[in-house]
């Protein structure tokens, strides 16, 4: 197959793309681990489980917001990766300083820690990429 | 042995390990297509909708060993990972088919990472009760 030169400045092509697909896994991960854990234990750990479903809910809007892209998708996509950032390292640390917190799980305790570390490297590789593709505000 | 324990997972056998393997394989190719700067070729095509039938199999068999009357330790997550499961082969399909570039492959290869974690974790949400 030919070498594929493809447009690499575009938020949603791309490199875009690829993240966007992980920001879909992660919006999977998060809803269902969420969604099962409010439906079915929600009174033991109300914060922690609070905390997945905004994660999950920032997940899918981030995912939404890439694969517009546009300016107002842009916007969003960039407004998503920097709550996702802020949010998981203050949970990050806060999970280490106080665990009574954080009794259970989340998709952002410990820094992401039960998921390769990848909540904590996504936000940075998504605000690279808006970055990278900012004159595609179109 | 028990019967229970004879019965064993029915996520956990020789169909289980043969898609993880499958998946990893398949990783490997569609990282080295990417590094290549190659777009997704037939094989990694091909490779997806084994995976998925593979998958599927999977999903029966679990099916199957519920309509017998085995229940897993964690119904709620064990549903959960297996719906997961079945919907990610078509996910990396469909981006991959989108994304006729390197970054399809690198689609792909993330994918078939991900979904062997999945498949561990499928059996890990059977097993738990145990005996």
């Amino acid at each position: 197959m030919a070498e594929t030169r493809a447009p690499e400045r575009t938020t949603n092509r791309g490199p875009g793309r690829l993240l966007i697909a992980v920001y879909i896994l992660f919006a999977i991960a998060a809803t269902s681990r969420a969604g099962l854990q409010i439906a079915t234990k929600f009174d033991e750990a109300p914060v922690a489980y609070l905390l997945s479903a905004a994660a999950a809910l920032i997940y899918i809007v981030a995912a939404v917001g890439l694969a517009r892209a546009g300016h107002a998708g842009r916007r969003v996509a960039l407004a998503c990766c920097s709550v996702e950032l802020v949010g998981v390292v203050a949970v990050g640390i806060l999970s280490l300083a106080d665990r009574a917190l954080f009794p259970d799980e989340t998709v952002w305790s410990g820094f992401g820690s039960g998921y390769g570390y990848i909540p904590l490297v996504l936000p940075m590789l998504g605000l690279y990429w808006l970055w990278r593709t900012r004159h595609d505000a179109s | 042995m028990t019967s229970a324990a004879a019965a064993g997972s029915p996520v956990d056998g020789i169909l289980a390990t043969a898609a993880i393997v499958l998946s990893l394989v398949l990783a490997l190719w569609a990282l080295v297509a990417a590094l290549r700067h190659r777009a997704p070729d037939r094989l990694q095509f091909v490779g997806l909708a084994a995976l998925e039938v593979a998958l599927l199999a999977l999903a029966v068999l679990a099916l199957v060993a519920l309509g017998g009357g085995e229940r897993p330790g964690e119904p709620g997550a064990f549903f959960g990972y297996l719906v997961t499961l079945v919907c990610l082969p078509p996910l990396a399909w469909v981006l991959a088919r989108m994304e006729p570039t390197r970054w399809g492959s690198a689609i792909v290869c993330a994918v078939c990472l991900v979904t062997p974690v999945v498949v561990v974790r499928l059996q890990q949400t059977w097993e738990v009760v145990g005996g």
